[in-house]
């Protein structure tokens, strides 16, 4: 069906150092009026590089992710490989059909029935009018629309435009797909429907790039994902690797992030104060991402203005929704944490292996006398908020390995049936 | 299923120089490889729009018949029956009507294809910032659409011009190649304003105003022997007549009349003086078919940043 066999020896798709850049005029002139009245005045161009120095291939068969902010240039990008935009500098091939999914449904006319709507955006997405008008029923087939076929799109309710318009979609034949967050649109089953569809495909064979937000996607489909950030490749490779950092970077920016709800009204006698909290071993490398199940380091520095002898240090991790999930003290493990003299300075750590779920942590310090830490020297809120990435996110609180075991006991001895509730 | 073995290719290794590896993406054109698509994109979105037309009003494809003929029965009640224009010319005003109507609907096909074409590439955003296809499928969607149209109207034509007594005659033959020069000219023309109307959006009422001036400087209602007549004395004149016939569509519409309508009227050759002269006009319609496809390919590239 496809106009050229692709050669299995070259990759489905290869970019190598393409540049894309967007001039932004300062101020646009559109009409020749402006032009006329300011003929010497060049419009000053801002460039914006959307893409930069990018390569990568995509082998046949390859499902591949592209993954990152928005304005990172994943939409350019797949835009670039579909050519529809132009490159500025280098060079892309593909190996086989092409055909893209920017958008579901693009070049429906709403006042055209269904039939004509098919074998227009067939034509359009690369087929010839005799294939998609044999496509037709296989296309009505699959969005289950047998009963509206003679109704006008705009008569269609959304739903059923979109099951239309992936329908069409999916039953152009073509090696390479290129794929847009087609899924960000439609109902859970819906969604459903296309991963599934999706996962056919994978199976066939066919090379998919798929540019999308969902983490949980590109680590279910993908093969390889790329992680671009404005414009560069930061990351490519495997794509738990690549997840965890698009979400390092997506959350890792924010850092300094205060929320107000939990407050930084201190109390207590203030006879120490705690100065500072962070993540991290390093006071100089500040972090606010701790991945799920590696080794978690949060560390106070507390500053003593009297004298005090054996004081407890406590933190509070709370989670989202002010629950606190974790509490550790020092007193647990040292019970007597000796004497501090006027003017010290001392660090207080807290390490643990990160089971937590995923999503952004509080942190409340507290210092307080020797007892029963009711007696409190400092209680610090809010002076540190960081978020763990991960992928276990069971919904629990917590990401704790479970083990689970099934033992069969085989069939219930006659006679031994016992009432529920009556164990005695 | 990772492939450690597809290293990423290192453009520094080659200095650049990269071996092709397939079929090479170079972005959106005018035209591809891949004539069929062209066609098959232009005839269809053309087709549609024709669809369009005919379902989407009560009366259906009846006002697009309607539309010149209500033009021409105005036009023809002023210049025929209040100001005889056609009584003065003898011989070459016979079947007068029949030439009116004929170049009314000849203009029609003009005036759709390029008033047609300046906004067709903005308005169909959603596709060119989508799909890649050939872009200039856009523009000849609305020629081709705008044939359709008159297609139909000329079917009125015909039957208004048998019911005035005109005969067939064998210059009839020559009605393709006519409408094939008014095509040719009108595509370069819609190449040239739907690529111009992206970056500069005066177009659109320029070219409402040149179009209305081509309207009233070609022989529609005034023939071309009555131009001639009054602009045959005085250097001045035969500046303004040369100016005159610069314009193709005096040739076109000229010969439209005198091949199919009435063999009195003067030819496009006799208008021109000689059968050589006309390649004055055929040189700009040639002219105008190249710079037009010249200016729409290089807009081709970045139509989908311009927008």
């Amino acid at each position: 069906m496809s106009p050229q066999t692709p050669d299995p020896t070259l990759p489905a798709l290869a970019a190598q150092g393409v540049h894309k850049r967007f001039k932004i005029p300062e101020e646009r002139s559109h009409t020749l009026k402006e032009r006329a009245l300011h003929p010497l005045r060049r419009t000053r161009h801002e460039s914006l590089y959307a893409l930069k120095d990018i390569s990568f291939s995509v082998a046949p068969g390859e499902f591949f992710g592209i993954v990152g902010r928005n304005g990172s240039g994943k939409s350019t990008l797949l835009k670039c490989l579909a050519g529809i935009y132009a490159t500025d500098q280098g060079k892309i091939w593909c190996n086989g059909r092409m055909s893209t999914f920017i958008e579901l449904g693009v070049g429906f006319n709403p006042d055209l029935a269904a039939f004509d709507n098919v074998a227009l955006n067939g034509i359009m997405l690369g087929l010839s009018p005799r294939e998609a008008r044999a496509r037709y029923e296989r296309v009505i087939e699959f969005a289950e629309l047998e009963d509206f076929q003679d109704l006008k799109l705009k008569n269609y309710s959304s739903g059923m435009h979109v099951r239309l318009a992936f329908s069409v979609a999916i039953q152009v034949d073509a090696d390479i797909l290129l794929i847009d967050e087609v899924l960000a649109v439609g109902d859970a089953a819906f969604q459903q429907k296309c991963f599934d569809v999706f996962n056919r495909m994978r199976e066939e064979g066919r090379t998919i790039v798929f540019v999308t937000h969902d983490m949980g996607a590109v680590t279910r489909f993908c093969h390889r994902a790329m992680l671009l950030e404005r414009g560069e490749m930061v990351s490519i490779g495997d794509p738990r690797d690549v997840a965890d950092r698009y979400l390092e970077t997506a959350f890792g920016r924010e850092v300094g992030y205060h929320d107000p709800d939990v407050g930084s009204a201190r109390m207590g006698d203030g006879v120490a104060r705690v100065t500072d909290v962070w993540l991290g071993d390093d006071l100089s490398v500040r972090r606010s991402v701790a991945p799920q199940s590696e080794a978690l380091t949060l560390k106070a520095l507390v500053t003593f203005n009297s004298e005090v002898v054996d004081p407890a240090v406590s933190i509070t991790l709370l989670n989202e929704h002010r629950q606190p999930v974790v509490v550790a003290t020092t007193t647990e493990e040292l019970e007597e944490t000796g004497p501090f003299m006027p003017g010290e300075r001392a660090v207080f750590a807290f390490s643990f292996h990160n089971m937590l779920a995923p999503g952004r942590y509080h942190t409340i310090l507290t210092v307080t006398h020797r007892g029963d830490g009711v007696d409190v020297i400092d209680r610090f809120a809010g002076g540190l908020s960081f978020v763990v990435t991960g992928l276990a996110a069971s919904g629990g609180m917590v990401e704790i390995p479970v083990e689970t075991e099934v033992s069969r006991l085989g069939a219930v001895p006659p006679g031994e049936i016992q009432p529920a509730g009556d164990s005695r | 299923m990772s492939s450690p073995e597809l290293a990423e290719p290192d453009t520094r290794e080659t200095g650049g120089l990269a071996q092709p590896m397939g079929r090479p993406i170079r972005g959106p054109r005018a035209l591809d490889e891949s004539w069929s698509r062209f066609w098959h994109l232009s005839y269809n979105i053309a087709r549609s729009e024709f669809k369009l037309k005919f379902f989407g009003s009560a009366l259906g494809y009846l006002w697009q018949v309607v539309r010149p003929l209500l033009l021409f029965g105005v036009l023809y009640v002023f210049f025929v029956e209040v100001f005889h224009v056609d009584k003065a010319k003898g011989a070459a005003s016979a079947h007068y009507g029949a030439q009116l109507l004929g170049s009314i609907v000849l203009f029609t096909l003009f005036g759709e294809a390029t008033s047609g074409a300046v906004r067709s590439v903005v308005d169909r955003e959603g596709l060119v910032r989508k799909i890649q296809f050939p872009r200039l499928a856009i523009p000849i969607s609305v020629v081709l659409l705008a044939l359709f149209n008159l297609g139909l109207n000329l079917v009125v034509v015909m039957i208004f011009a048998a019911i005035e007594g005109v005969r067939p005659t064998l210059s009839w033959l020559e009605l393709p190649l006519i409408i094939l020069m008014l095509t040719v000219l009108a595509t370069g023309v819609a190449m040239l304003l739907s690529a111009l109307f992206v970056r500069f959006r005066d177009i659109s009422p320029i070219w409402e105003v040149v179009s209305q001036v081509l309207f009233y400087s070609s022989p529609v209602i005034i023939p071309a022997e009555a131009v001639r007549e009054e602009l045959a004395h005085g250097s001045f004149n035969h500046f303004l007549y040369h100016v005159y016939t610069l314009n193709p569509l005096v040739a076109i519409f000229q010969q439209f009349r005198h091949a199919m309508i009435n063999r009195s009227t003067l030819s496009a050759g006799q208008i021109m003086g000689s059968w050589v002269a006309l390649l004055e006009p055929m040189a700009l319609v040639a002219a105008i078919i190249v710079i037009g496809f010249w200016v729409f390919n290089r807009a081709a590239s970045h139509i989908a940043e311009d927008l």
